[in-house]
């Protein structure tokens, strides 16, 4: 479980990006921190592993205050995928690349190469074994970063901007696999502007604007409310959009899915014909 | 890399802002020139002490304490450096007096560094491009100078994010003895490295894009000139340079150490 109450953090540069943020996240909960650049989003999420530590507050992981551990041991339960693959690849070959997290915390030989080519196999990555990581496409190396952090098995995996360069296919893919992770009891936490894909994974979102939250909840809610939506400088998913324009026919205002919307049209218009 | 920090521009101004940025590289290399000049405590105390006025004057003091203390590593291992083989080969008659050697190369070091702190605190690299090209260097050049100047605090906050990012793979850079605490720093130098390689590409691309040299012959909508002020921070310069001469050759420098009193070892 993360838990953070009431903290704040400020930059060295003087930036506020936090100011009073109180939030808890339970085992096994899908959550979607979204907000415009500079709400402070990544702060907070970098607040979850010790990256950052809160200067007023706390944070806590699992009940063990972040001040009281190193970023190392807390990464042990919390996973963190960053949004640019390019920061953190730097072996000669997929394989190497991740292995190095699970060296770094001590697994012996067996169970790095048993838990490599387990990683390899879950982000289909397999042929690309010994391949460089330099050498791969932006989405394959986006998989590799996310299988490298994957291998060890963390509680908690926390994805940065997952779906940034990445195209509809591989979002997709993407998506399916977060549910996947999600329904085997793993905690996600992601980070993102993707209204769209928020919308197709339905999951906790958390609406954070000038360093606070502003709205949590289910993203039928809040995805579909105008004005947190004006409030937060997002736009509600197109789904939304047509339905919201679509309510002088008596259709609801807070449709995201894909397959609700069929549903409710498929109605309609049998209604009309009938 | 609060090193780093001290020595990025923010756009304020003040008189010394203000100067041209050749007057003042004039005004620092007459400070580094005099720095070289001597090897003794006292002289480069005072030298350590003159560009306070002007850091005040700047109202940069704050950004200026972090280059220093961003320095204080450097600093450390050259004192050390300088005593330990200064001790081994003896080449003092007392250790006051190598002791007070010691600190003085240090103080030349953090001379040398808050000078040059000061120059870039206070000076855009437009103005240093530009001083630059009016100094007649062919212009890739001055760009390629400018460019770096430019990309150092965006690499160093990139240094950064990798170095979050391979904690948060179970990095722990204090770890291990001194070969593995280097071994350590592969995971990050790595990353930095192609991606400034892949990011100087983009940039090619992008300025080529944009007409990048099209023209031979470039013109610019500010030209530097020399104003009073600036003639005054020269004669500053000139003035210095010949009392440093002048003192080099022609003053007996006092050594602290004969007053102290003897290190018994």
């Amino acid at each position: 479980m993360i838990e953070v109450k009431d903290i704040y953090f400020t930059y060295p540069t003087g930036v506020e990006a936090l100011k009073g943020v109180s939030l808890t996240i339970k085992d096994g909960e899908f959550v979607a921190i979204m907000g415009q650049n500079g709400a402070g989003k990544t702060t907070l999420v970098k607040n979850f592993n010790g990256l950052l530590r809160p200067a007023k507050g706390e944070a806590l992981v699992d009940g063990v205050s972040t001040k009281d551990v190193s970023v190392a041991k807390l990464a042990r339960t919390v996973g963190f995928v960053f949004q640019n693959p390019d920061h953190q690849l730097f072996s000669e070959t997929v394989e190497e690349e991740i292995a190095y997290a699970l060296r770094n915390f001590g697994f012996d030989g067996a169970t790095v190469e048993k838990r490599v080519t387990w990683a390899l196999n879950l982000l289909d990555l397999a042929e690309y074994r010994k391949a460089s990581p330099f050498m791969l496409s932006g989405g394959e190396r986006k998989r590799v970063a996310l299988a490298s952090v994957l291998a060890w098995d963390p509680k908690v995996v926390i994805l940065d901007e997952p779906t940034i360069g990445q195209d509809h296919r591989q979002k997709e893919n993407l998506r399916q696999f977060i549910l996947q992770l999600n329904e085997q009891g793993k905690t996600v936490v992601i980070v993102t502007h993707d209204v769209e894909f928020v919308a197709e994974c339905n999951p906790r979102v958390v609406l954070m604007k000038e360093g606070r939250i502003i709205a949590d909840g289910e993203a039928k809610r809040i995805l579909t409310d105008t004005t947190l939506a004006l409030e937060a400088s997002i736009v509600p998913p197109q789904i939304a959009q047509i339905f919201q324009g679509l309510t002088f026919l008596g259709f609801p205002s807070d449709v995201i899915d894909v397959s609700e919307a069929k549903k409710l049209l498929v109605e309609h218009f049998r209604g009309l014909r009938s | 890399m609060s090193v780093f920090e001290g020595f990025r521009f923010r756009h304020i101004t003040s008189p010394i802002h203000n100067r041209d940025p050749r007057i003042k590289f004039l005004f620092v290399l007459a400070m580094f020139v005099i720095a070289i000049f001597f090897t003794e405590f006292l002289p480069l105390l005072v030298l350590f002490f003159l560009p306070l006025p002007f850091v005040w004057i700047a109202g940069v003091g704050k950004q200026w304490l972090r280059s220093l203390r961003g320095a204080v590593f450097l600093a450390s291992f050259i004192f050390v450096f300088n005593f330990v083989f200064g001790y081994f080969y003896r080449s003092y008659p007392s250790t006051t007096m190598l002791l007070e050697y010691s600190l003085a190369m240090t103080l030349r070091f953090l001379v040398l560094i808050e000078s040059f702190s000061v120059f870039f605190l206070t000076t855009s690299p437009d103005h240093l491009s530009l001083a630059l090209e009016q100094s007649h260097v062919p212009y890739e050049f001055t760009f390629a100078f400018t460019t770096a100047v430019r990309f150092v605090p965006v690499l160093a906050e990139e240094a950064q994010t990798i170095m979050d990012a391979q904690k948060a793979r179970g990095l722990e850079l204090e770890r291990g003895n001194f070969l593995k605490r280097i071994r350590n720093y592969i995971p990050i130098l790595i990353p930095l490295i192609v991606s400034a390689i892949r990011r100087s590409l983009e940039l090619a691309e992008a300025m080529e894009s944009r007409a990048w040299g099209a023209s031979p012959k470039r013109t610019n909508l500010y030209v530097l000139k020399i104003k009073l002020g600036d003639l005054v921070l020269l004669a500053l310069a000139v003035g210095l340079l010949v009392a440093g001469i002048y003192v080099r050759y022609f003053v007996e420098i006092p050594l602290l150490s004969t007053f102290l009193p003897q290190l018994p070892f």
